[in-house]
């Protein structure tokens, strides 16, 4: 018996009213998402993508369909479940060991300090815990974000393009850094991106979509153990798989 | 570099402050004006004020009434602004008033305050109270309105009720403008508290000012009170700016580094 999904999406659609009319972003989306899976959405700039997350997340209501999660309807945010932001949403005013602890304020202040001293040292920030997000390098509050989510226990974690404005070499850093993390704590993860060697690199699956109005137009199995080695014959193939799907030639 | 920085800091300042002193010492002299005191001049007013035992007491009596006056501003003008900042409803209701009662100087409400309070320490603080709110007020809900939506929904989504959302975000996200609008109604209360002294009151350096004149034509005493306030101004901003470098709200006033 297979068990059932951790994120069903049902025929999801989505529209934001404009003067006099209308704009379809998403259209008619089913999607199963099983539990621990690592998921990637790839699609271009502005395909409604980032729109799908935050809907799934509980932060925008869908105009048709459902999104479920463990079985029951999304109805807002949920600590269970959380979102890490494209642009770097870490708090500016609270050290490393603050932003860390923002979400654990019912925990009594032993287990806070513990989880704390625990999750700083998963993202490899150790060292910093009373630094301020401005004296870190991009890549540090990006983990500095993670690890704020983290820290809660969720069991599924939306990322939007997380590494997006990380410089390329950092970029790899933080992927591989994010497998490691995952090894350690088995979460549901959705991950939306446009890169496709990035979602080669990272995903159990890869669901492609198309220009506004998404729609899903296939999804591809990554049947590649971690690691996974960037020049084998069989990741090229993946990854021009997906060039032609989103419809670029791989030529420069 | 520490010594270059040193110099630009203290040293030029300081030399244009001697070279503006000397420039005006010449000036009085060659001209023989009668119309401005010489430095000197003003220099001896100072130690007679200090001699009279008035000097510290009317810097004391001019800092008391803007501290009365400004923390009260501050105690409500920023519980209000935040509210106006967080909901749009009672911004649009209150917003007409505020932006209407703004430009009013705190000069013009003289008269009523004389006529409310009397010639007392309460209409002087009454109208420092005016001049700093309106600022404290705008500022805060500024402040509050341009926190970005990406730590809100962060906060929503760890679960942050209202107020703590409040408490924990908005506030914090808002700080730096808030301390910013703290800073300017802080200059105007000590522009405010002058003018003031100079009709609701009779003491203070805006009386000293007014009653130098007045009682005996005494510019040297005039300029000298005015040379304190200036100095005393520069030294309440100074004050201002370091909470500004706080590490809670230092990221506020940096340019945006990656």
């Amino acid at each position: 018996m297979t068990p059932p999904p951790k994120v069903s999406i049902r025929d999801l659609s989505m529209r934001f009213p404009t003067d006099g009319s209308h704009i379809e972003v998403l259209s008619s989306i089913d999607l199963e998402v099983k539990d621990g899976e690592l998921v990637c959405i790839l699609g271009p700039s502005g395909c409604g993508k980032s729109t799908l997350l935050n809907v799934v997340g509980g932060f925008l209501k869908a105009t048709g369909g459902a999104v479920l999660i463990d079985g029951r309807e999304v109805a807002g945010p949920d600590p269970r479940r959380i979102f890490v932001f494209q642009e770097r949403g870490v708090f500016p005013w609270l050290t490393v060991e603050g932003n860390v602890g923002f979400g654990l304020f019912r925990l009594a202040a032993g287990e806070r300090a513990e989880r704390i001293a625990h999750y700083v040292k998963l993202v490899g920030l150790s060292g910093f815990e009373n630094a301020y997000p401005q004296e870190l390098s991009g890549g540090m509050k990006q983990r500095l974000e993670v690890a704020r989510a983290l820290a809660v226990n969720p069991d599924v974690l939306f990322l939007d393009e997380p590494f997006g404005a990380l410089d390329s070499i950092t970029r790899l850093v933080m992927r591989s850094e994010l497998l490691r993390i995952r090894r350690a704590e088995k979460k549901t993860i959705l991950f939306v991106t446009h890169d496709i060697d990035e979602s080669v690199q990272l995903a159990d699956r890869v669901v492609v979509m198309s220009t506004r109005p998404a729609t899903i137009r296939r999804i591809v199995d990554i049947d590649m153990p971690h690691p996974r080695d960037l020049s084998a014959p069989r990741y090229i193939e993946l990854r021009d798989m997906l060039f032609e799907e989103i419809g670029l030639a791989h030529k420069i | 570099m520490r010594t270059r920085s040193d110099v630009e800091r203290f040293l030029l300042p300081l030399g244009t402050a001697a070279l503006a002193i000397v420039v005006w010492s010449l000036a009085v002299r060659l001209t023989h004006t009668t119309v401005l005191p010489s430095p000197l001049k003003v220099a001896s007013a100072l130690r007679e004020l200090a001699g009279r035992g008035v000097l510290w007491r009317y810097v004391g009596d001019s800092l008391r009434r803007v501290a009365t006056g400004y923390s009260l501003a501050l105690v409500l003008g920023v519980p209000a602004g935040l509210a106006l900042g967080w909901n749009p409803a009672l911004a649009s209701a209150f917003n007409p008033v505020i932006q209407m009662a703004r430009p009013i100087s705190p000069l013009a409400w003289m008269p009523l305050a004389i006529l409310w309070f009397g010639v007392s320490e309460a209409a002087p603080g009454f109208l420092i109270f005016l001049g700093a709110f309106f600022p404290i007020v705008v500022a805060s809900m500024n402040g509050v309105r341009s926190v970005p939506a990406m730590y809100l929904q962060a906060g929503r989504n760890f679960g942050l009720s209202t107020p703590r959302l409040l408490a924990r975000v908005v506030f914090p996200a808002a700080l730096p403008q808030i301390l910013v609008g703290l800073r300017i109604a802080l200059g105007i209360a000590w522009l405010v508290v002058v003018a003031a002294e100079m009709i609701a009151v009779d003491s203070g350096l805006g009386y000293l000012i007014i009653d130098s004149r007045n009682a005996g034509k005494r510019y040297d005493l005039v300029v000298a009170g005015m040379l304190l306030i200036g100095a005393i101004g520069l030294v309440l901003d100074l004050f201002a700016r370091r909470l500004e470098r706080l590490r809670t709200v230092r990221w506020g006033f940096q340019g945006e580094t990656a």
